[in-house]
Order: C-alpha cells, then structure tokens, then sequence
C-alpha cells in the first residue's frame, strides 16, 4: 500500500511540475542570441513584424516583435521588463523615459547604429557621457491642408481674407480669419466643416493634450531657459493658455462634428472625413499620409496636401515652423545576456544599412530615418514626409522642438485630454482645465522624480 | 470515522494538487498584497517599509478613489434593485404557464454568456447612436450618460441569470398554497407580496447577494464602456484600482493598498449578509 | 376567473414577446453593421446596409487577419477546456477528503477555500502576475495552474455542500470490500458527482472564456485570449480605429457562445440553477 502511495505522490509531483515546466519554453540556449523587440507604433505594427520574419530568414537569428496598444507603452514596459524573458530592444520618449529607464539601457556609444547617426547631439547621453538613445525617426506635424479646397475658396468673388494661397496665412489671426470666412461659405465649398473632428475620445486625444501643448510649452520653456535635458521641470505655468485656447477653440468651432460629439471621435474618423473632402484641413504628423490614401474613395490627390504650423498668436511667429523631433529612441535591455545585446544591434544596424531593411523603412515605414546610410534620394517618398524636409530646409523659419518627452507622464496625458474634452462638452470652464492642469503636472512631476530617485 | 482514518494518509493525492495551486494562484499573492500595501516599491523585491502612507496616500492625493467608491456604491444600488425586480417580474411571467416559455428563457438568458467587453462595446455602439441622433451628443458627455449606460449594460447581461433563479424558486411554491390564497379572494398585489414574495426569500437573498458583489467588482464592462470618460468620473472602484497600479507612476504601493480597503469592504458586506440570513434562518 | 386568467396569458405573451426581440436588437444591430464598410458605422449605427455602404466580407476578412482571430479563438478554447478539465479533476477529489477527514488542517483548508470566494480580483491582481512570471507560468499552459487555483474556492465549495449529503456507508461498505479511496472515489463518489460536476465545469467555463484581466496581465503580452484581441483592436493604434473590422470581431466572438449554448442549454441553465442555490 505505501508503495502505491508513494508512486502516485510522484506522479502527482511530476504531473505538476510537467504543468509548470513545459512553460520555460523558448530558453536561450543558443548563443547567436536573440532578439525582443518591443514595438512603440503600433501602426506599424505589421511592418515590423515582416522585417523580423525576413530577418530570421536571412540570418537565422530569431526576432521577436510584440507592440503595445496606443497609449500603453509604458504600462507594458513595465511589466515586461521585470520578467525573466525582457525585451532586449525598448523605446524611450526622451530624456523623461531616460531617467525612468536608466537602470535598464546599456552604453551605446561603440554601436555601429551610433556611428551612423547623422547628428550625434541628437542622441540621449546620460551624466557619465554614455549614450544610452539613439534617435531612429524624425517626424514632423502641423495643420494638413487640401489645397484644391484651399484655391477654390480663395477664388471665390465674395471671400474676405485679403489673400490669394494658403502659402500666405503667417500668423494665428490670418488663419482665423481664413477659417472663419471659410465656415461662413462652407456651402460653396462643399465641406462639412474647415477643421476634421476634434477627436477627444480617450486614447484618441494625443493630437491635442500632447501635439498641439508642445507648442505653448515650448515658448513657456524657452521663456524661462529651462533645461530640457535635465528631465521634467518640477512645474508648469501654462504661461501660453491663451495662444493654446485660441488655436482649440477654432478648431471646435469650425468642425465637421458638433463640440458635444467629441468623446467618441477618433483620429481614423478625422483622417476619413479629409481624405473624402468633406474637411479642407486636419491636425495632424506626416505618418497620417498612408491613412489618407487608405481611405476607399479618398479624393485627396498627393500634390495637394501641403503643411502649415500651429500658429497660436505668439508674436513673430511668422518664423514658426513645424513641430519637428522625435520622440522614438532604441535603447537595449543591459540585463540581457551579451549574446542578446548584441544580437539585438546586429539587427537594428541591419534594418537602417542594408537595402532591404532601407526599403522597408523608407516605403513601408516611412519614415525620415537620421542615419547617414540613406543617400540622398533614399527617404520616404509619399508627400507629407517630403514636405516636412521642405519646411526644415525653409529659410528665416525655425522648428519647433518637439519639447512634448518632457511632459510627466501618459497618466498627466491623459487626464489633460479629459479636461479638454469637458471643456470642449462646456461643463468645464477654461479657467478650471488650465489650474487643474497645471496642478497636476506638479503632483506627477514630484512622483516622477521620486520614482527616478 | 473509519473513512477518515483510511483516506488521511491520503493528501498528496486527493488534497496536494488544488492546494499547491490554490497557494500559488491565491493565497500567496493575497499575502503578498496584503504586506506590499505597507511598502513602497518598483518591482516587488526592491519593497521599502513605509507604514501607513499608502493608505493615507489614497485618500488624500486626490479626490478619484472616493469618487470612485460613490460611484460604485450608487451604481451597485441601482442595479441591484433594477436587475432584481425586472428579473422577478420576467420570472412571474415565465412560470404562468405562457406558450413557448422555454424559448423566452433561453433568449433572457443568452447576454449572461457573452463577456464582459464584448457586451460594452456593443452597448457603446448603440448608446452613441441614439445619443448622437437625438442629442448630437455622445456617451462621454454626461456622466450620467455613462453611469445609466453601465446599468443599462448589467441589466441587460444579469437580468437572465436571476431570472433563472428565481424560476426555480417560484417553480418550489406549492401550487395548493396559492390556490387557497386564491380561494381566499386575495388580489393579485396581497397575492404577490403576503404569499409568492415570503415563499422565495431564499432565492431573492442569493440573488441580492449575487448581484450586490457582482456590481461592486465590475471591471471589464466599465473598462470598454466609457473608461471612465469624461475625467475619470465613471470610473468604478476596480478602474481606479487598475489605473493606480499601471497608468500612474510610482504607485504600486498606493493601488495595492486600495485593493485592501475594496476588499475589506467587499468582505464586511459579504459577512454582514452572511449573518442576516443566518439569523433570518434560526428565526424560520 | 378563468377569463381574466386567459387575458392575463396573452398580455403577457405579448409583453414577453416584444422583450425578447428588445433583447436581441443590439446582437442583430452588430450583425448589420458588421456588413457595412468602416465609415457608415458610427454615423449610423441603425440604418440597414445599402448598394454604397455594403462591404460583404470583407470586414471579416480583414479583422480575423488584423486581430489574429483564429488564433486568439484558439488559445481562448485551450485555457478554458483544459482549465475546466483539470478543476473538475482535482477539485472534487479535494472537496472529498476535506468532506471525509476530520482534521485540523482540513476544516482550516475548508474556510480559506470559502473564504477566497470573496476577495476581488484586483486584491491579487498585481501579486499574481508577479509570481506567474517568477515561477514561469505565464504561458498557456502555466495559467491553468493559476486558474484552478482561484477558482478552487467556488468549486470545492459546491462539491463539499453536495458530497456531505451522500451517505458515507457506501463507502464504508467498498472500504470493507478492501478497495483503495483512489478506486473508492472513481467507483462510488464520483458517479454520484457527476451532475454537480457539470454544473461546476459550466460555472467556470463561462467564467474563464470571457476573463479579460487576468489572462491580460499574465500572458497578454504574448499570447491573446479573445476578450485581449477585442480590447486591444479597440484600443487599437495611434489613429488607426476599423470600426467595420471591430464589429467583425464581436460577431465573431460571439457566435461560439452561441453555438456551445445552443448545444448544451439545458445543462447551461441547470448547472446555474444548482449552482446558485449551492453557492
């Protein structure tokens, strides 16, 4: 009897820990190494996963891609990072993510990736001169404008601008005065409103709680000297609300949707109602040009999307222009083993050096990579990325930084974009969105250096 | 006695496996979550002692986590009463010897199978339609449009469920006692609250019980609802617990020691309930 | 009497019926609206599908491909049939040595299982994701285990309040008869389980197919249930929402439970039936 008891203790035993085991899974026991790539686009998604299949194809070596759904990177890096399988390839917004991820990123500064970039100061480098980011897009945003609509407003016998092109709107109060006469012959237009959706569903909200505050937070950090490289600032004044409220408040008021919508707008729904003309402009990065020729039925003809910046009503803002930056760092896991790390650089080099990987970044990316591999001719060719170097190699006109990676948190983000949609609904008033705003900013800063400390 | 002794010797087989995995999967993670609620950490094996300040931490940095009690509080208590009552009603319909009663409870019963998320986001769906053409508005614009919509959604889904239930309580009522309530000339009303309603107490207790901490706990269909849109005023206790712990940095320690105060609530009211019937029981 | 006893039969027949179509709109109104192309949706959720809005399958084809629908199905079917397999394996024996052994340790086992029963997820929530990836059960397979250890509670519970009924001389006699508790369980207890049993597996199934955050936070990140692909398609990308996809998707998602219902409905409404009483 005991016998028996004892065999089937161990069959037990064994059952369960078969339970348990069969997990372990992919252990590493090769030493090629591999790689886990975790993805910060998930627009992009697909595409990074093709890269990693042709990848293993070509090279053997196992890559593995997992992406965050929007909004959610730094939820999912957080959990990620503290298991035993960690991403060896993550994504920091900039100096913020820095200083939250620095016990996790290793030096870089002896990567072939880094050798290659074509501005060096571009890359994050920590107090011991380490460089722990490396710069792998530059992208820019602004107003998107369908100039077919545009040149037939400005033919009209009756329009009050005073202007003939949109090439000639420099300043917030033209642009007002544009968009309001174009709202009054909305008819005559055939759009539905100037503006697209102001879309204020949660997780939908980034164009303005974090695109369009870049711009007041810039002229509000350069006013002060802040240095951004430093981390968050300890508090905001939001000095500049009025220039962001006037910029808002035109585009709620000239929209193809009623303020009240708003909460369950989405971008996708913005990007559709301007590819179908039925609005002349959108908010909106180059990355939205694949979404516009996606759309069935897109009326939108690639010669006629051009740029304008975010003029808020700051003086001399005639020399304003796009908001161009990036907030996309590689950084590698330096808990990964040697072979990981290094498996993992061989694979970033690859994907901005060889000629597939070019093609993929380039043409199905597209994205305007800052390495010196891409010769002349290699960046992305759709219009709105071209236009974007265009307005950067503009004369008497600087970029806007994107100063946005400094903002405290996705949870700051977020409750931002709530207030904005209040707002926007008219249950909060604007004195309200802009104290609470700024008082939270101060409580998420305290908790992010404390975090850091 | 004799069973005991000769099965005793016994655990590893009969005992071990769901104990093993019951420590794994709970009691060493309530543990854990019951200590880490008093430290500050990052990643558990770095947690530093800090006492109380969690605790104070989640009521005084902001208003959210009260306001998501009260909202869940309110909620529940409609939808406790609104699921029950509709439910006990479609029951009475049900047992009244109406033609295809099979196929009526089986439609009833059908959204209790379908989750959580799936069932919000086919509410969302037509609540923004009907809001959007009555109203131009949308889900996100009131808070009461998301809070009724919650209970609209829970209804729907909880309804069928006690409905079930309650059909097997009313199916035990003895006819013979309602025919001599009849005889009796009682009408329908002195009928329903003197003689059906005392009969099934049993089931309504279950069914308060259910739905009580069903409600107090929703999670997944308050997540694909609104998210707590607009400015977190239709979030739940359970959002804002989940919230803390991933969206907001550095405050492991606070959601952790949220997730003790819900679950002391939970449990008073689970043993506050518990005792009722038991006294109500000794009474009977 | 009788007369007022019939009008009474039809009205509520009637009233009856016009719920019961009330009840099935909203599953009907994302049936139609997954036929209609990405934009018609949310401008109007109620109109039928016409020549310029229908998009035929093309919803489907999509969605599945973009989601990984299939194998989202795939592992959800996985983790629930082999979780409730293993619960309603373990459990009852469990349930029945605790029943049977009068010991200290049994009774204290007893109230911790019912105990459990109460405390919310978001108590452990955190705690057990950390664990799981200590202890290497974050895939699959693993988050079996995790699930027949939290739903012990609910399913010890019911077997203990059904085997103290069971009168204890039947085993006594097969004890006599010199077979082993292993034999003694499968030959004489678990016959008489079996319909708790299938009331059991019922309770949990429903529970585990349609679980969202423990899966999400335990194996989300590699491996995606059908609640995580829904939610995450929702969530879905910067700017990127397919509304026509997304209502593909729950169709979808939906007519498994359909058809496991169709199939099994008297089980499904006797097993809540027994099960509520019991819990």
């Amino acid at each position: 009897m005991n016998k028996k008891i004892v065999a089937l203790t161990a069959a037990t035993a064994i059952a369960l820990a078969g339970l348990a085991a069969c997990s372990g899974g992919s252990g590493s026991g090769s030493d090629t190494g591999q790689v886990y790539f975790l993805n910060f686009k998930p627009e992009v998604a697909d595409v990074w996963e093709a890269i990693a299949k042709d990848y293993t194809a070509e090279t053997g070596v196992s890559v593995k891609v997992v992406t965050a759904a929007s909004g959610t990177y730094e939820q999912t890096l957080t959990s990620e990072i503290a298991k035993s399988d960690a991403p060896t390839v993550f994504q920091i917004n900039g100096p913020v993510g820095y200083a939250n991820w620095k016990d996790y990123t290793a030096d870089l500064t002896d990567s072939d990736l880094y050798k290659h970039l074509s501005d060096q100061t571009l890359a994050i480098t920590g107090a011991d001169g380490g460089v722990y980011g490396i710069p792998y897009v530059v992208e820019g945003y602004g107003i998107i404008y369908n100039d077919a609509i545009m040149k037939k407003y400005f033919a009209l016998a009756d329009q009050k601008s005073g202007l003939t092109d949109a090439t000639e709107i420099q300043s917030f109060d033209q642009l007002k005065t544009v968009v309001e006469d174009m709202t009054a012959h909305k008819a005559d237009l055939g759009i539905q409103g100037v503006f697209s959706n102001t879309s204020l569903k949660p997780g939908d909200d980034w164009r303005w709680q974090t695109h369009l505050m870049n711009v007041p937070l810039y002229y509000e950090f350069k006013d002060s000297n802040v240095d951004l490289s430093a981390g968050t600032p300890a508090t905001i004044k939001f000095s500049y609300a009025d220039g962001f409220k006037k910029l808002f408040d035109l585009y709620l008021d000239n929209s193809t949707v009623e303020k009240t919508q708003l909460g369950s707008k989405t971008v996708d729904e913005a990007m559709a109602e301007f590819a179908l003309g039925q609005s002349a402009m959108v908010q909106n990065g180059n990355w939205g040009w694949s979404q516009v020729a996606g759309v069935a039925g897109n009326t939108v003809l690639a010669e006629d999307v051009h740029f304008l910046p975010l003029y808020i009503g700051v003086s001399g803002e005639k020399s304003q222009g796009l908001c161009i930056g990036t907030e996309n760092y590689f950084s590698i896991n330096k808990d990964a083993s040697a072979a990981d790390q290094q498996a993992s650089l061989d694979f970033l080099y690859w994907v901005f050096s060889s000629d597939k990987g070019k093609d993929y970044v380039a043409n199905q990316l597209g994205f305007i990579a800052p390495f010196d591999t891409f010769a002349t001719g290699e960046g992305p060719s759709d219009p709105l990325a071209t236009e974007v170097s265009s307005w950067m190699a503009k004369d008497g006109v600087t970029s806007v930084p994107w100063v946005f990676s400094v903002m405290p948190s996705q949870d700051w983000k977020n409750n931002f974009g709530g207030e904005l949609l209040t707002y926007a609904q008219g249950s909060t008033d604007w004195a309200t969105v802009v104290s609470d705003t700024v008082a939270d900013w101060a409580t998420q800063a305290k908790a992010a250096a404390e975090a850091a400390g | 006695m004799r069973v005991s002794k000769y099965i005793k010797k016994w655990f590893p087989l009969f005992a071990l496996p769901t104990t093993a995995a019951f420590f794994l999967a709970f009691l060493i993670p309530f543990g854990m979550g019951i200590y880490l609620s008093f430290t500050s950490f990052r990643t558990v094996t770095d947690a530093k002692w800090v006492g109380l300040s969690n605790y104070v931490t989640a009521f005084t940095e902001n208003s959210d986590f009260l306001h998501a009690l009260w909202f869940s509080v309110r909620f529940t208590l409609v939808s406790v009463v609104t699921v029950n009552v509709i439910a006990f009603a479609f029951a009475l319909l049900l047992t009244r010897a109406i033609r295809a009663t099979n196929i009526f409870r089986a439609v009833f019963f059908l959204p209790n199978l379908i989750g959580g998320i799936v069932l919000a986001y086919v509410w969302q769906l037509i609540i923004n339609g009907v809001l959007g053409k009555l109203f131009q508005q949308d889900l996100t614009y009131s808070p009461a449009y998301g809070f009724w919509g919650l209970v609209v959604v829970v209804n729907w889904q909880m309804i069928g469920y006690m409905m079930i239930i309650y059909i097997a309580g009313l199916q035990n009522v003895p006819g013979d006692v309602l025919e001599a309530a009849d005889i009796d000339g009682a009408g329908f009303w002195a009928r329903l609250f003197q003689v059906t309603i005392p009969m099934v107490a049993g089931s309504i207790t279950i069914c308060t019980f259910l739905t009580l901490t069903n409600s107090l706990k929703l999670f997944d269909q308050n997540l694909a609802l609104t998210a707590g849109a607009p400015n977190h005023q239709t979030e739940g206790v359970s959002l804002n617990i989940y919230r803390t712990f991933y969206n907001i940095r550095n405050h492991m320690g606070v959601g952790q020691a949220k997730a003790v105060i819900f679950f002391v609530i939970v449990a008073a009211i689970a043993f506050v309930q518990l005792r009722a019937t038991r006294s109500k029981e000794e009474e009977g | 009497m009788e007369e007022r006893n019939k009008a009474f039969r039809i009205v509520g027949f009637w009233a009856l019926l016009v719920l019961a179509v009330l009840w099935l709109v909203p599953l009907f109104l994302v049936l139609i609206n997954s036929l209609k192309s990405n934009l018609f949706i949310t401008a109007d959720p109620f109109a039928l599908p016409n020549a310029e809005t229908f998009t035929a399958a093309a919803n489907y084809t999509g969605g599945v491909q973009r989601t990984g629908f299939f194998s989202a199905f795939g592992y959800s079917l996985f983790i629930t049939v082999f979780s409730v397999l293993v619960i309603c394996v373990v459990t009852p024996m469990t349930a029945w040595y605790i029943s049977r052994v009068k010991a200290w340790y049994t009774s204290v086992l007893y109230y911790l299982f019912v105990f459990s029963m109460i405390v919310p997820f978001d108590m452990v929530m955190f705690t057990m994701s950390k664990l799981a990836n200590w202890t290497h059960l974050d895939n699959p397979v693993g988050i079996i285990l995790l699930y027949t250890g939290f739903g012990a509670g609910l399913s010890v519970f019911i077997f203990v309040g059904f085997i103290r009924a069971i009168p204890i001389e039947l085993e006594e006699a097969a004890m006599i008869d010199g077979a082993n508790p292993f034999k003694v369980f499968f030959t004489v207890i678990f016959p008489v389980l079996r319909p708790t049993a299938v009331t059991v597996a019922i309770l949990n199934a429903m529970w585990i197919w349609n679980d969202y955050r423990l899966p999400y936070l335990v194996i989300g990140s590699n491996y995606k249930t059908i609640p995580i692909a829904v939610q995450n398609y929702m969530q879905g990308s910067y700017g990127q929402k397919d509304m026509g996809g997304f209502m593909a998707m729950l169709v979808l998602s939906i007519i498994p439970i359909i058809v496991f219902y169709l199939l099994g409905q008297r089980h499904i409404i006797k097993g809540v039936t027994a099960g509520a009483v019991k819990g």
